[in-house]
């Protein structure tokens, strides 16, 4: 990219904090510097909290009431400033020549109107499309984003599309006015990720052929690397680097950058130890980590666990007398050995989350059996279970969620303790919480905070210090890593790790994303829509997959950078 | 294999000092809300007067006429009723001398002994005020004791017929939305039959049935009002139910009580604490309501809600000061009371800070 190319949007020395209380002010964003030229993807990335949305949002000042933008920030559009702009302006501004993507599809269209409505709201706003012509013009956009039969569609509500078509309306609806820039925040994050990757092509399919702008906000540096022309990568409200991407990827200057394309699970190779941020912001001996490979448990013995024919059915109401089964899981079996992984593939929908519930009675399985050490637990009576309900526990998905919010750390940790007599004393159970916490890494303090006081990440590692408080011989994860960052997901998979080789714990691994179950498990099942398509070693499997559908997944799963890719290895060797 | 046994080990000294629990820490926190502290205040001294004229130090002899009949406030001046009504006194001229009946009068002997007599008697006739601080209502009676004694009948009415909404209301709720199917379709029949009846036919119903007294109006109040809580809490209950942190809870092998009102109620709390707020407020207006239809406090007790309806017919007079006295406690309470629970309920609320 030549120097000679017009920036659409330069944003200079960007500073934006945000009011909290009376006196307090956060730093969000501290003096960035970034352009945008004409024709062309540009990347932001960085973890949660980096400032990378805020940042975007500036650019259309979108940002929440209690945001003040730094007096010397300047950011121009097309040669205006839009810091300066009036209500007006920035009106005319917003949806016809800059238009946003949001992150979670499902909450961004009006569930009451249809998205024929609601793209022609957009039409009508910054168009004089009427009539026959708005009409031609909504079908002539969901055909162009993909929707199958358009002219069916115009009609139907958003609850009626699923989630990838839900966010194709969405992209229909910002590129009705032909805009000069996109911004698509987090666009594909929510998806699935066949899902995902139809939504990327479709995004540089539009812009290569409108020749409008993108910027593209990610937490996932592997993803942004397939469609990217310039890579902005962010941390704590500054910018690390920024460059083209052959740049970034092929010979990344920052430490930090380094770290967050090596700390993502790859697909080729399978360290002991994941590298975390940490150790290249202390410049450590990266390589040696990182080729150091990981041994799991020979499968012997008998299993652990047995499931045998697990079926789950959910009855609708079809009418007075009538209704319709759905199956939420066909037949599941499968056995799980002693210290082994077993991980679970499939998309949203799959049945792989009802599975892990039905292991452990959180829902009644309509048919088959859990043999635990022998012991059907599907037929135990729930004083039976109390026994058993120790031994299998469960990692949520979301850590916002899976964590009272009025209990402290402490009572969050203890409370397991009492229900199955574990500790002979208060004092004892507080004590073991204490030790707990340390042992997944957290301070002495925080048994005294409330969850809310603490990250994401440090709320997994409560969620699992809970579970370990047990000394359950299964854990099972659910999605468990997805709802953190890149770099944080290391460290909590490395956890997980560490555990499994101490306590010699079996794990049930549940996932929509591959690379990280490549990256865990040393069995595999693959579902969809309720049904085991494959099942083997995991090493196998994805090194020659079978069946076609995980052939699909395989082939969706983001490749990073494109270009000199095996240079990564080389990025690793010549950190020695 | 450094199992947990071995971490068990690690004794660490637990500190007492530090692990506060949700009301100390609540606490603190409330401290730090200054519209919080001052209605606290307020909401404690109107305790404090209702037990101090609970025990009789306060307000006693509240029903004692002390003051002329209809005596105005203190800086109104006494009564201009005094001077200038005598209805004779234009009739009668002032300089006309007495005629002496004496000769013709055959009582006239009697008068001296009457007198003497009469002079025997002792009458204390106490000196009635002209005025008071608050005034005094139509038989001569303080209005600032009757309005601190009324506190005490209102507040308690108030406060306990909302507590006994509230514990109904939540534990009926919760037990809806928690277990629902064949449990929550009998109680929301119950619910539509509560709520399809009329209240002020519910509480004749009630009152009819049990009689006259301030137990009677706690109780009807209560078993009218749950209804409003019972629908919020059922619908917090259904939407916590499915909340990962309470299926994480029945993972570890909690009972379904403890989910019920060790996880879930906490989290619902800041709902009934304000539900509960305006049950005191409705419930403090609801006795007025009670006592002007004869179904309230009986007469011989005092509450904001009969001083309300005796200021009724005062008003017609121009007599206000009753009404200003009950109308003010009962919004200094009621103001008091509302933004203190409010605070509470930002105290308990871990999340804001």
């Amino acid at each position: 990219m030549s120097d000679s190319i017009r920036n659409l949007v330069s944003v200079r020395d960007l500073h934006v904090s945000f009011r909290l209380g009376k006196h307090k002010i956060a730093e969000a964003v501290r003096g960035i510097s970034f352009d945008v030229p004409e024709n062309s993807t540009v990347a932001l990335v960085g973890e949660s909290g980096s400032g990378k949305s805020v940042s975007a949002m500036a650019i259309v000042q979108l940002l929440p009431e209690n945001a003040i933008v730094g007096p010397t920030s300047r950011i121009e559009f097309d040669g205006r400033n839009v810091l300066t702009a009036s209500d007006s302006e920035l009106r005319a501004i917003r949806g016809n020549d800059i238009s946003v993507v949001f992150q979670e599809p499902m909450t961004s269209l009006n569930p009451v109107f249809t998205v024929g409505w609601q793209i022609a709201e957009v039409l009508k706003l910054h168009t004089d499309l009427t009539g026959r012509a708005l009409n031609d013009r909504i079908i002539q956009l969901l055909n162009e984003v993909g929707i199958p039969e358009p002219k069916a569609r115009v009609d139907a509500y958003p609850h009626e599309l699923s989630g990838g078509q839900q966010q194709r309306v969405m992209i229909a609806m910002a590129i009705a006015c032909e805009p000069k820039l996109l911004i698509a925040d987090e666009p594909t994050t929510a998806l699935d990720v066949t899902v995902q990757r139809q939504i990327l092509e479709l995004i540089a399919g539009l812009q290569t052929k409108h020749r409008m702008s993108v910027l593209f906000i990610s937490h996932d540096l592997g993803l942004v690397g397939e469609i990217a022309d310039h890579v902005v990568v962010m941390r704590e409200g500054t910018v690390r680097e920024s460059g083209p991407v052959d740049q970034i990827f092929g010979a990344p200057q920052d430490a930090y950058t380094k770290a967050l394309l090596l700390c993502r699970p790859r697909l080729d190779v399978k360290p002991r130890r994941l590298p975390v941020i940490d150790d290249f912001m202390r410049n450590q001996g990266v390589a040696q980590i990182v080729l150091q490979s990981r041994q799991s448990r020979p499968q012997e013995g008998t299993p652990l666990v047995e499931a045998k024919g697990l079926r789950k059915e959910y009855r609708l109401k079809t009418g007075l007398f009538e209704h319709k089964t759905i199956e939420a899981v066909k037949e599941a079996s499968f056995n799980l050995y002693p210290g082994r992984t077993l991980g679970v593939v499939g998309e949203s929908g799959s049945g792989k989350t009802t599975v892990g519930m039905m292991l452990m009675r959180l829902t009644p399985a309509t048919k088959g059996q859990v043999f635990y050490n022998g012991v059907d637990l599907l037929t135990l009576s729930d004083r039976q279970m109390m026994e058993y309900r120790r031994k299998i526990q469960i990692i949520f998905q979301n850590p916002y969620a899976s964590l009272n919010p009025r209990f402290t750390v402490g009572q969050i940790l203890t409370e397991p303790m009492k229900i199955h007599s574990i500790g002979a004393s208060d004092q004892e159970r507080f004590s073991l919480a204490v030790a707990l916490a340390r042992r997944v890494g957290l301070d002495d303090d925080s048994v005294h905070k409330y969850p809310h006081e603490f990250s994401g990440g440090q709320r997994q590692r409560i969620a699992i210090a809970r579970c370990l408080s047990m000394k359950p011989d299964v854990l099972i994860c659910d999605e468990s890593v997805s709802a953190l960052d890149v770099s944080v997901q290391a460290t909590v998979l490395n956890l997980l790790l560490d555990l499994q080789d101490e306590f010699g714990m079996t794990y049930i691994f549940i996932s929509h994303d591959l690379a990280v179950v490549k990256y865990m498990a040393d069995d595999m099942l693959v579902m969809n829509q309720g049904a085991i398509v494959e099942r083997g070693n995991a090493d196998a499997i994805y090194a020659a997959p079978q069946n076609e559908y995980t052939q699909k997944l395989m082939n969706a799963i983001p490749r990073g950078y494109a270009g000199p890719s095996a240079s990564l290895q080389a990025l690793a060797a010549s950190e020695t | 294999m450094n199992s947990i046994t071995s971490v068990e080990s690690i004794r660490v000294p637990p500190e007492p000092t530090r692990s506060r629990g949700v009301w100390v820490t609540a606490w603190r926190r409330l401290k730090s809300d200054r519209v919080g502290v001052v209605s606290l205040a307020i909401v404690v001294a109107f305790a404090l007067l209702v037990l101090l004229s609970f025990v009789g130090l306060v307000a006693g002899d509240w029903q004692k006429e002390v003051a002329v009949p209809d005596a105005p406030p203190t800086f109104m001046g006494p009564q201009a009723v005094q001077t200038g009504t005598d209805p004779l006194a234009n009739v009668v001229s002032k300089d006309a001398k007495p005629v002496d009946l004496t000769d013709i009068d055959p009582l006239a002997p009697k008068y001296e002994e009457w007198k003497a007599r009469a002079a025997k008697i002792q009458i204390a006739d106490t000196p009635r005020a002209d005025t008071l601080p608050f005034g005094a209502d139509r038989l001569g009676r303080d209005v600032l004791d009757k309005a601190i004694k009324g506190a005490e009948v209102s507040i308690f009415v108030g406060l306990f017929a909302a507590l006994l909404a509230t514990v109904i209301g939540t534990i009926l709720g919760a037990l809806s939305g928690y277990i629902g199917g064949k449990v929550g379709d009998f109680l929301e029949w119950v619910y539509n039959v509560f709520t399809s009846i009329p209240d002020i036919l519910l509480i004749f119903a009630f009152a009819a049935v049990l009689g006259r007294g301030i137990t009677t109006v706690i109780l009807i109040l209560g078993l009218v009002g749950w209804t409003g809580m019972y629908r919020l809490v059922r619908a917090e209950y259904i939407k916590h139910h499915n909340r990962e942190y309470v299926r994480a809870a029945e993972a570890i092998g909690t009972s379904h009580l403890s989910r019920m009102f060790v996880h879930i109620l906490p989290n619902v709390s800041h709902v009934v604490l304000v539900r509960m707020s305006l049950y005191v407020v409705g419930f403090i207006k609801a006795e007025v309501i009670l006592s002007f239809l004869g179904l309230g406090v009986p007469v011989d007790q005092v509450s904001w809600g009969t001083m309300l309806s005796e200021a009724q017919a005062e008003l017609v007079l121009g007599h206000w000061w009753q009404l200003a006295a009950a109308t003010i406690f009962m919004a200094t309470f009621v103001t008091a009371f509302s933004l203190f629970t409010d605070a509470l309920r930002d105290a308990l609320d871990p999340k804001l800070r």
